[in-house]
C-alpha cells in the first residue's frame, strides 16, 4: 500500500488526524494501524509519533494489532443485555474458540464489543465489517457466520 | 484585584489567581497530587476539589480561576468527602507495598492519603497487574505504581520535548506507555530523568546500581575508585536535612572514604581537562575555519536528543568526551600506572546528578582504556540511601579534600554543574588559549541565571566571540532550529560556540537529583555552585596543576594523538522512533 498517496489525500491539519488513521487502517490488509502507519501519519502531521500512538490507542475503532477479514463488533450497551448479548457474546466466544480482542486461526474472524450500534429495536444486535444484523439468536449467528466464511 | 470569600475569610487577590493559590494566600491548604509548580496545571486527579455556591457540581482548584465576590468553602464535610472518595478510588488499583517502594516516607500519595483521612479502602474493585518496563539501561518505570497524574507525559513533552511517553487506551485501562507500547528502551527517550524528578510516586525511578557498588566495595581484589560530578556537592545535603545549596564538597569526599573507596577524586578535575580539550577543539576550529558553531558535549541526555532529532547537527559537537568518560579512561590507564596497579583489578564509580550518564557508560565508545571505562554510574540519590545504609550523614563530616592524581580542582569546574558553567569556563580559558593573557574579571554573567537561552559577546583580541547557553531541552530545541536554519540559508551561523544541557537548570536540576526539586531549588543549587567557585584559589582550568602533569606525564599536548585516542569521541545518528542506530553507508 503506498501510505504515502493516502496520508496526502487529506490536508496536513491535526483536525484530520482520525480521517488519515481511518484510512491507513481500511487500506491495510491486515486491518490495524501498523508501526509505518503510525510513522506516516506523525510524519505527514509533523507531530510525534507518541501523539499518534496515544490518539490510535486512545479510539476503539482502531487496533494496534493485526485482524481477521471480518470484525464483528457485538454491542456491549445496556438494550442489548437485556435482550441477552450476553448469551450472543457466549455463543461466539464458544463457536469461535476466541475471547474479545482476538482472532481466530485462520485469519476469518476478530471479535470485539462496541457501545451502542442505534438499533436498539431490533436487539441483541452485532455489526461485521459495514453491515448490521438484529434480533440474534444462536441458529441466526451461524447461519450469518457460515455465509461469511464462505464470501471470501 | 477582586474580592471573594474562602471559608468565611474575605480575601483579595489578583485577577487570574486560582482558587488554590487564593486559598494559601488565606492560609488554607487544599491537597493536590497531579500539580506542580513548574508544569501548566492540568486538573486531572481531582484531589483539589472545593465548592463554590452557585455552582452544583465540585470545582477544581487548581484550574479554576476566583471570580469576584465568589464564596468558596474548602472545608465542609461534602468537600471533605469527595476527597476522601477519590484518594480511595486511587488507592484501589495502586499497589500499595509501601515498605518495599522507592518512594516510602518520600511519595506525595502517602502525604495526600494522610492529609484527606484515608483509613481503610473502601473500593475494592478490579486490580491491575501490569508489566514493569525495565528496557532501559537508565530508568525503571512500574506502571503499578503509577497514578496517572500525567506530570511524567507533560515534562517529556512540554519542557523536554523529547516527546518518549504517551498515554495508552482510555478509561480503567489507561496507562502511561511509550510508542507501539516498546518500553522506554526501545523509544525516543533520551534517559534524561525529568520523568523521574517530577513522579509523586514511585512509578518512575532509576535504575540502581547501589547492590554491585557495594559488592566491589567488599571484594579485597578490587580497588575501587569513585568520582563525584560538580554539581553533586551543591544538593547531596538536601538528602540529609541541609539547606538547598549548602555546598559539601569536603564533606562528600569523607563520606566516601567512610565507605571503603580505595581512592576518592572528583569529576572536576577531568572537568578541568574537558576545558583545557574543548577549549583548544574551539580555538583550532575558528584559526583553521571549521565550520562554526562548535556546541558541547557533556551532556549525555542532549547527545541522544542531538542523536535522534538534530544528527546533521554532529559535525558541530565537540568530540571531547564528557567528564565523567575522561575521567573513566584515565582511572584505568594514568592512574594504574602513576600508582603501579593492574588496570583490570580497577573498578570505577562514579557519582552524577544524571540518569543519562548511566546510558553513556554503557555506550560502546566508551571502552577507549580497553575496559569499559566507567563501571557503575549512581546518582545523587543512589549515593544518599548508600550513606544512609552505611550509618552516615553527611552533616556529621569534617571536610577532606580529594586524593591526588586525579583531585585537584578549579572554580571553573565547579561551575559546571549549572547552566552556563561550561561555557564560562571555556571562555576563561579560550581567552588565555588565543591571547596568552588572563581573562581579567573571570565572571561572565550574561551566560549565568535561568533565562532559557542566554546570549553574550565576550571580545577577544579584535575577535568578537558570539557565544549562546541553552538548558532544558524544548530550549536547546529554539537554539537548534535558529542555528539549523541559519546554517541551511547561509553556510554560517551566527554563533562561535554553543552550550546546552539537557536538564533545565543544567546538572543542579539533574534527573538523578533529590526527588521534587523545583526550578527554584534548581536556581539556588547553581547559585551555590557560583559561590564556591568565587571562594576557590583558582578559577582557571588551565590554572590546574594536576592537569599540567597529566599533560607532562601522560597526554603530551592537548589535542594530541594520544588525547584524541582516549579524551575524544564519535556519534551517531538515532531513529526518531525507537532510538536505535541507524546505520549508514
Amino acid at each position: 500500500m503506498d501510505r504515502e498517496a493516502i496520508v496526502k489525500g487529506f490536508e496536513p491539519q491535526l483536525h484530520n488526524i482520525l480521517y488519515i488513521l481511518h484510512e491507513l487502517q481500511d487500506n491495510n490488509p491486515r486491518h490495524f494501524v501498523a508501526k509505518e502507519d503510525i510513522e506516516a501519519c506523525a510524519d505527514y502531521l509533523k507531530v510525534p509519533y507518541s501523539y499518534v500512538h496515544g490518539v490510535a490507542t486512545f479510539y476503539t475503532m482502531f487496533s494496534l494489532t493485526p485482524r481477521g477479514r471480518h470484525i464483528i463488533r457485538l454491542c456491549d450497551s445496556p438494550p442489548c443485555h437485556l435482550m441477552g448479548s450476553t448469551t450472543v457474546l457466549d455463543y461466539l466466544r464458544q463457536k469461535l474458540g476466541i475471547d474479545v480482542g482476538e482472532t481466530t486461526p485462520d485469519g476469518a474472524f476478530t471479535l470485539e464489543l462496541a457501545s451502542c450500534l442505534g438499533i436498539c429495536g431490533v436487539a441483541p444486535a452485532i455489526m461485521i465489517n459495514d453491515e448490521m444484523f438484529g434480533k440474534l439468536t444462536p441458529d441466526r449467528v451461524d447461519g450469518i457466520l457460515e455465509e461469511r466464511r464462505k464470501g471470501v | 484585584m477582586i474580592k471573594a470569600t474562602i471559608n468565611k475569610v474575605e480575601i483579595e487577590v489578583p485577577e487570574g489567581t486560582t482558587i488554590l493559590d487564593a486559598a494559601r494566600k488565606a492560609n488554607f491548604a487544599i491537597p493536590t497530587l497531579c500539580r506542580h509548580p513548574d508544569l501548566t496545571p492540568g486538573g486531572s486527579c481531582g484531589v483539589c476539589v472545593v465548592e463554590v455556591e452557585g455552582f452544583p457540581a465540585l470545582r477544581r482548584a487548581c484550574m479554576t480561576q476566583l471570580e469576584k465576590g465568589w464564596v468558596v468553602s474548602t472545608n465542609t464535610a461534602r468537600v471533605r468527602n469527595a476527597r476522601r472518595e477519590i484518594v480511595d478510588l486511587i488507592l484501589s488499583d495502586h499497589d500499595a507495598d509501601c515498605l518495599t517502594c522507592i518512594k516510602n516516607g518520600r511519595c506525595e500519595l502517602q502525604d495526600v492519603a494522610r492529609v484527606v483521612g484515608i483509613k481503610d479502602v473502601t473500593n475494592q474493585g478490579k486490580n491491575h497487574k501490569k508489566a514493569i518496563d525495565r528496557s532501559r539501561v537508565a530508568l525503571v518505570r512500574d506502571p503499578n505504581k503509577c497514578i496517572l497524574c500525567g506530570r511524567c507525559i507533560t515534562v517529556c513533552s512540554d519542557i523536554q520535548t523529547v516527546n518518549a511517553l504517551t498515554l495508552d487506551g482510555r478509561g480503567f485501562d489507561t496507562s502511561v506507555s511509550t510508542v507501539l507500547n516498546q518500553g522506554m528502551g526501545n523509544s525516543a527517550c533520551v534517559n534524561c530523568g525529568q520523568c523521574t524528578v517530577f513522579c509523586p510516586v514511585g512509578a518512575l525511578y532509576e535504575n540502581s546500581q547501589t547492590d554491585e557498588v557495594w559488592k566491589a566495595l567488599n571484594d579485597p581484589d578490587k580497588h575501587v575508585v569513585v568520582q563525584e560530578a560538580p554539581a553533586i556537592r551543591a544538593q547531596l545535603g538536601e538528602e540529609f536535612g541541609m539547606e538547598p545549596g549548602t555546598i559539601v564538597s569536603g564533606k562528600l569526599h569523607a563520606a566516601l572514604r567512610r565507605m571503603r573507596f580505595d581512592a576518592v577524586f572528583d569529576t572536576n578535575f577531568t572537568a578541568d581537562l574537558t576545558i583545557i580539550e574543548e577549549g583548544t577543539e574551539v580555538v583550532d576550529a575558528i584559526k583553521t575555519g571549521r565550520s562554526l558553531p562548535i556546541i558541547t558535549s557533556c551532556s549525555p541526555g542532549w547527545i541522544k536528543f542531538m542523536e535522534t532529532f538534530y544528527p546533521h547537527l554532529r559535525g558541530h559537537i565537540s568530540t571531547a568526551k564528557s567528564p565523567q568518560q575522561m575521567f573513566g579512561v584515565l582511572a584505568k590507564t594514568y592512574y594504574p600506572e602513576v600508582k603501579g596497579i593492574p588496570a583490570e583489578k580497577i573498578v570505577s564509580v562514579s557519582v552524577m546528578p544524571c540518569t543519562a550518564k548511566k546510558f553513556e557508560a554503557q555506550r560502546p565508545e566508551m571502552w577507549s582504556s580497553g575496559f569499559q571505562d566507567v563501571d557503575y554510574v549512581l546518582t545523587t540519590r543512589e549515593l544518599a540511601r548508600m550513606m544512609r545504609e552505611a550509618g552516615l550523614d553527611l552533616k556529621d563530616m569534617p571536610d577532606e579534600p580529594a586524593d591526588d592524581p586525579l583531585g585537584e580542582y578549579t572554580g571553573a569546574a565547579t561551575i559546571f554543574g549549572a547552566t552556563g558553567g561550561v561555557m564560562e569556563a571555556a571562555l576563561r580559558s579560550a581567552y588565555f588559549l588565543v591571547t596568552g593573557r588572563e581573562l581579567e574579571n573571570v565572571n561572565i554573567l550574561p551566560v549565568r541565571g535561568m533565562t532559557g537561552v542566554k546570549e553574550a559577546e565576550v571580545p577577544v583580541d579584535g575577535l568578537t566571540l558570539k557565544v549562546a547557553v541553552a538548558h532544558g531541552l524544548g530550549n536547546a530545541r529554539k537554539l537548534l532550529d535558529k542555528i539549523s536554519s541559519q546554517l541551511a540559508e547561509t553556510g554560517k551561523s551566527e554563533y562561535h560556540f554553543v552550550e546546552i544541557m539537557a536538564c533545565p537548570g543544567g546538572c543542579v536540576g539533574g534527573g538523578g537529583q533529590p526527588w521534587g526539586s523545583t526550578m527554584a531549588q534548581r536556581a539556588r543549587r547553581g547559585e551555590a555552585l557560583y559561590e564556591e567557585d568565587a571562594s576557590l584559589p583558582k578559577r582557571r582550568s588551565h590554572e590546574n596543576a594536576s592537569v599540567a602533569v597529566l599533560y607532562e606525564k601522560f597526554l603530551k599536548t592537548p589535542n594530541s594523538e594520544k588525547a584524541h585516542h582516549l579524551l575524544h569521541t564519535h556519534y551517531n545518528a538515532r531513529s526518531k522512533v525507537d532510538g536505535k542506530v541507524v546505520k549508514e553507508d
